[in-house]
């Protein structure tokens, strides 16, 4: 089988694991050969840091690069930020908007309650100050999609700063040589979607669709911690994870629930930043770290060529593979900030400060939300380690693909067989055999049981390994495997059994 | 029956001395007699008329709803009315029908209350004078009174009497006229400098601005959000707290208005005001002050002095700073909140349709007067990035300045301090225009903004007439969210100086039948 993993990893970059370009089903393929086999063919092609990678000629110097991430994740809420439309990604057009989406005059933002309890989670999670009391700022432009000629956003004093976020990335030849790095977390902040503005060229018209107007965002500031593409790719794939895992977003970049801009820019070592330009719009992790790559390739040879960087936006071409600057024909805006005076002060409680008596609808506790917090990604990893002696990278695809932690759990707790032999199960046979089929682990037709069984029978070498995999071929659909397991269970029987007595018992068997 | 108060009127509905159609037709008739005032922009007739028959039910069941149930009441054309054109004057928002009501309308028509029409201003609530919007000026009524024509008649002979009218003031001029013309007996204004206590002052009424966060201004299509609140004008001291305590109150629409639930109240009737201490802000005696008006204020405090109320002089010491800072605030304000009127989800739409920005430059120029404009330039110009430390931020510290002064006379054991409302009478229209806008409100807002910049609940009540027999008003300030104890000090004053009634019979002679049996003069002010 093809390893598409190799699509979207090109060589000459370091690897990074499984599931990074979460935004594609198609990318998202685990070999279905032994993983440890698989994965070494594929780590000989990647090495080096994408920067040093670059060997520097004679005479010539190293460049260094810095990247900067900045993301907005919608909001999962039953309504807007501000106002009470339900908020649904597959609505009509116009069919979520209330008459403060649509911004007529004399309505006023409410806070919704749980766009904040959000905030503080993802805060929280990301290990960053919450501030007690956070305030709300207007910012202007005029744009059709936005109603009101201003977002409500939070640019002064944000709801939550200096936090951090850790995510790993393979450095060496093998897979196991991973590093856990560190992004610094600026800000984030609580702010409004716009809505949604189509082209029509041929009619020379614009279609707006406000249902989007006014869902809640959360603006998530990473430092320029991060050095390359795959950096970029990794910590928001991690991020991702935090904030499906929270369930404050459902973070799915193909549908934008997870939009991110990068900052990029590239200097010499030892001399001061250079200028940055801004990509924006990336809507899966493999193009976010295709552009990135892009983007520093670009600058470099750029400023070898004795150009210049202008600090400007550029947006990613997907299908050139390459950015290109983008018509801005307002210019440099000035967003002419103001604290928005409909909203009072966002002040946030902890059990010590909570003022008595107060009423608990009204007041958020953030101990009390921390509390609530579920277990994190990096915990559900160290945990997958310490338990079943299972390699890293092994955790980290348990949990890239959304259900395939619990299918793995479930398969643990019914077989007899080894930690080892059931993840290599499920992350190749099962897992490659669903890419395959193009199925979501709640789709598939194995359940954990009928894997657990099988695996079962495989370690008491009641059948061998091919027959089991073509068992769950079969159990895939894929009638002409059945033959296969005739076959072996003529030559087990040594050619006495019926073939067709054989397939009506493995028929009756397979379909229970 | 028109003349009474709305107290008086409630109690003979009650009584079913009169039935609120009865009631409603009457006022129906008197707007149309009075329309050259131009008080209202839109009169609700059928709605009216309509409502008026569900309260005569209500009333014949002996299920009335309240004070208000079958009272014709009128509102500022800048509140939002559900199925009735809300124009804000403004050529923006000329044939926009709003699909929701205001909190403040609701509230009222929940109590029963008759929606009689919407009322003149200053487009989108800018200007100190009505004078300013695309339905043209709102003339005061006391123009036609018998008390304002007699002393004209003594000083200027041959003078045309018709051209000379007066303006009401504003922003809210409209509603100031309408109560004052017994067309309704309380409108609603909005008050963001002056806007409900200016005209209520040229227009002989009782104009009460309440607390900020008080009253929802849910549905107020916004001039300052920070400093706008819905206004009450009535004819007295006790209909403004009637009116207000079925207004105020938490409103989930508003997140700045108070949490804690208000209760309807009455005005108790204070005897005794010995223990009342009452402060005049020395920087308050402008030289610009009329000395009409300046007589009137001392004769207040004396007044208040010889019936044993501590009066003490006091100072706010960075009045001289509020206008300046006001309108740095209030056109950035103005700036953000008129952003949304780009002609595309509402409101007027220009016919070029070049490109989305050309669509916008146009619709803004088109919709927006001159007044609106300039504002919205000013305010943005403030908001730059390079500007705004220099000025929005100056300016908002300011406004605390201004804000704590006003504290620290309250704290200093002040209950309410007593202020002139504006500078003089009413000016005729002829005189009032030669200024522009900007100047005028900067003049005549000078007594009224810090209120709204420090969020403090005030009321103009009227106090006598001048020389030309025209009302003048004082103001009261008192404590933020002391509403009641501020309206119970100006019901005591009230009733002390007894201004008289506008006898608009000469006016209205060919509908004397209206004012039968009112014996307008004898209204009796409780």
């Amino acid at each position: 089988m093809a390893t598409p993993m190799l699509r979207w990893c090109c060589p000459g970059r370091r690897w990074i694991f499984a599931g990074i370009g979460g935004g594609s089903r198609h990318g998202r393929g685990v070999p279905t050969g032994s993983t440890s086999s698989g994965k070494r063919g594929q780590s000989s092609v990647a090495q080096q840091p994408l920067i040093t990678a670059q060997k520097p000629r004679k005479g010539e110097r190293e460049w260094a690069a810095v990247v900067g991430l900045e993301i907005h994740a919608q909001i999962a809420s039953n309504s807007k930020l501000f106002s009470g439309s339900q908020v649904d990604f597959a609505a009509p057009p116009n069919s979520l908007v209330s008459f403060f989406d649509a911004s007529l005059p004399g309505t006023l933002p409410v806070l919704n309650r749980r766009c904040v309890e959000a905030a503080v989670m993802t805060g929280l999670a990301l290990d960053c100050h919450i501030n007690r009391k956070s305030l709300f700022d207007r910012k202007h432009y005029f744009y059709a999609d936005l109603p009101a000629g201003y977002q409500i956003t939070q640019q002064r004093l944000p709801i939550a700063v200096n936090g951090s976020l850790a995510y790993s990335v393979c450095v060496g030849q093998r897979w196991s040589q991973m590093v856990t790095r560190t992004v610094g977390v600026k800000q984030i902040q609580l702010e409004q979607d716009s809505g949604k503005s189509l082209h029509d060229n041929l009619r020379s018209q614009t279609l707006i669709d406000l249902n989007r107007a006014g869902v809640g965002l959360l603006e998530v500031v990473l430092e320029p911690d991060m050095s390359c593409g795959e950096e970029a790719a990794a910590a928001i794939r991690e991020l991702q994870l935090i904030l499906q895992a929270l369930g404050t977003s459902q973070a799915n970049m193909a549908e934008g629930q997870l939009r991110v801009d990068a900052n990029i820019s590239v200097h010499h070592p030892g001399e001061p930043l250079g200028v940055r330009t801004e990509v924006k719009n990336l809507n899966s992790a493999r193009f976010l770290a295709k552009a990135i790559d892009y983007e520093i390739q670009r600058q470099i040879s750029e400023l070898e060529n004795g150009g210049k960087i202008l600090n400007e936006t550029r947006s990613f071409d997907y299908k050139l593979g390459c950015t290109v600057p983008m018509r801005d024909k307002e210019g440099k805006q000035d967003y002419r900030f103001m604290p928005e005076p409909n909203l009072p002060p966002l002040l946030l409680y902890d059990s010590g400060s909570l003022p008595t008596g107060a009423d608990p609808q009204q007041v958020i506790d953030i101990d009390q939300l921390r509390e609530q917090l579920p277990e994190l990604p990096r915990v559900t990893r160290e945990k997958l380690v310490r338990q079943y002696g299972m390699r890293p990278e092994h955790s980290f695809a348990l949990l890239n693909e959304v259900g395939l932690l619990e299918f793995f759990q479930n398969v643990m707790k019914e077989t007899r067989a080894e930690p080892k032999k059931v993840t290599s199960w499920v992350l190749n046979t099962f897992l490659g055999f669903l890419k395959q089929q193009n199925l979501a682990v709640s789709e598939s037709p194995v359940t954990p049981s009928a894997l657990a069984e099988l695996l079962d029978l495989l370690d008491r070498k009641a059948i061998s390994s091919s027959a089991a995999k073509q068992v769950t071929d079969v159990k895939k659909g894929n009638p002409r495997a059945i033959n296969k397991l005739i076959g072996l269970v003529r030559r087990a029987t040594l050619g006495r059994a019926d073939p067709t007595v054989i397939k009506e018992v493995l028929e009756r068997q397979l379909s229970s | 029956m028109l003349g009474r108060t709305l107290r008086e009127v409630s109690a003979a509905l009650k009584q079913g001395q009169v039935t609120p159609t009865e009631l409603c037709q009457r006022c129906l008739s008197l707007i149309k007699k009075t329309k050259f005032l131009n008080a209202y922009i839109t009169v609700s007739e059928e709605v009216a008329l309509k409502q008026a028959e569900e309260s005569e039910k209500r009333y014949k069941k002996g299920l009335s709803l309240g004070d208000l149930d079958g009272i014709p009441v009128a509102v500022k054309d800048n509140f939002s009315t559900a199925g009735i054109e809300t124009t804000c004057a403004s050529n923006m928002l000329k044939g926009y029908v709003p699909p929701y009501n205001a909190t403040v309308v609701q509230k009222l028509l929940d109590q029963g209350a008759l929606l009689m029409g919407k009322t003149n201003l200053d487009e989108f609530a800018m200007g100190s004078g009505s004078t300013d919007g695309i339905f043209g000026p709102v003339k005061n009524p006391w123009s036609y009174s018998k008390q304002y024509r007699e002393k004209r008649k003594q000083k200027s002979h041959g003078e045309n009497e018709d051209s000379d009218w007066l303006i009401t003031g504003g922003s809210s001029g409209g509603s100031a006229a309408a109560v004052s013309a017994f067309t309704c007996f309380a409108a609603l204004g909005s008050d963001t400098g002056g806007s409900t206590r200016n005209p209520a002052a040229h227009c002989g009424v009782v104009g009460l601005k309440p607390s900020y966060g008080l009253v929802s201004r849910h549905g107020l299509i916004p001039l300052v959000n920070s400093m706008d609140v819905p206004g009450t004008l009535t004819r007295c001291v006790d209909d403004a707290a009637t009116v207000l305590g079925i207004l105020a109150g938490h409103d989930p629409k508003d997140s700045t208005t108070i949490q804690d639930p208000v209760k309807p109240f009455t005005l108790p009737s204070l005897t005794d005001v010995s223990k009342l201490c009452i402060g005049i802000p020395k920087e308050y005696l402008t030289p610009a002050l009329s000395s009409e008006v300046r007589s009137l204020w001392s004769k207040a405090a004396n007044l208040f002095e010889s019936e044993g109320a501590k009066v003490i002089e006091v100072s706010l010491p960075h009045t001289s700073y509020s206008i300046v800072c006001y309108h740095v605030l209030c056109t950035s304000e103005v700036a953000s909140n008129m952003a949304r009127f780009d002609g595309l989800e509402y409101g007027h739409r220009c016919d070029t349709d070049v490109s989305t920005e050309a669509m916008y430059a146009a619709t803004r120029r088109e919709g927006f007067n001159d007044v609106v404009r300039e504002r919205i330039l000013s305010g943005n110009f403030f908001l730059l990035k390079e500007n705004y430390e220099n000025y929005f931020v100056k300016a908002q510290k300011v406004r605390r300045l201004i804000a704590r002064d006003f504290v620290n006379v309250f704290n200093s054991g002040v209950d309410v301090l007593l202020t002139p409302t504006t500078l003089s009478e009413a000016v005729p229209h002829t005189e009032f225009i030669r200024e522009d806008n900007r100047t005028r409100s900067a003049q005549n807002d000078i007594f009224t903004q810090a209120v709204n910049m420090a969020g403090l609940p005030a009321v103009s009540v009227p106090m006598a007439l001048s020389s030309q027999g025209l009302p003048i008003g004082l103001q009261f300030i008192g404590r933020a969210f002391c509403d009641q104890q501020l309206l119970t000090v100006a019901k005591w004053f009230e009733k002390r100086v007894q201004f008289p009634v506008i006898q608009l019979q000469e006016l209205m002679d060919d509908c004397s039948s209206i004012f039968e049996n009112e014996k307008l003069a004898s209204v009796s002010l409780k």
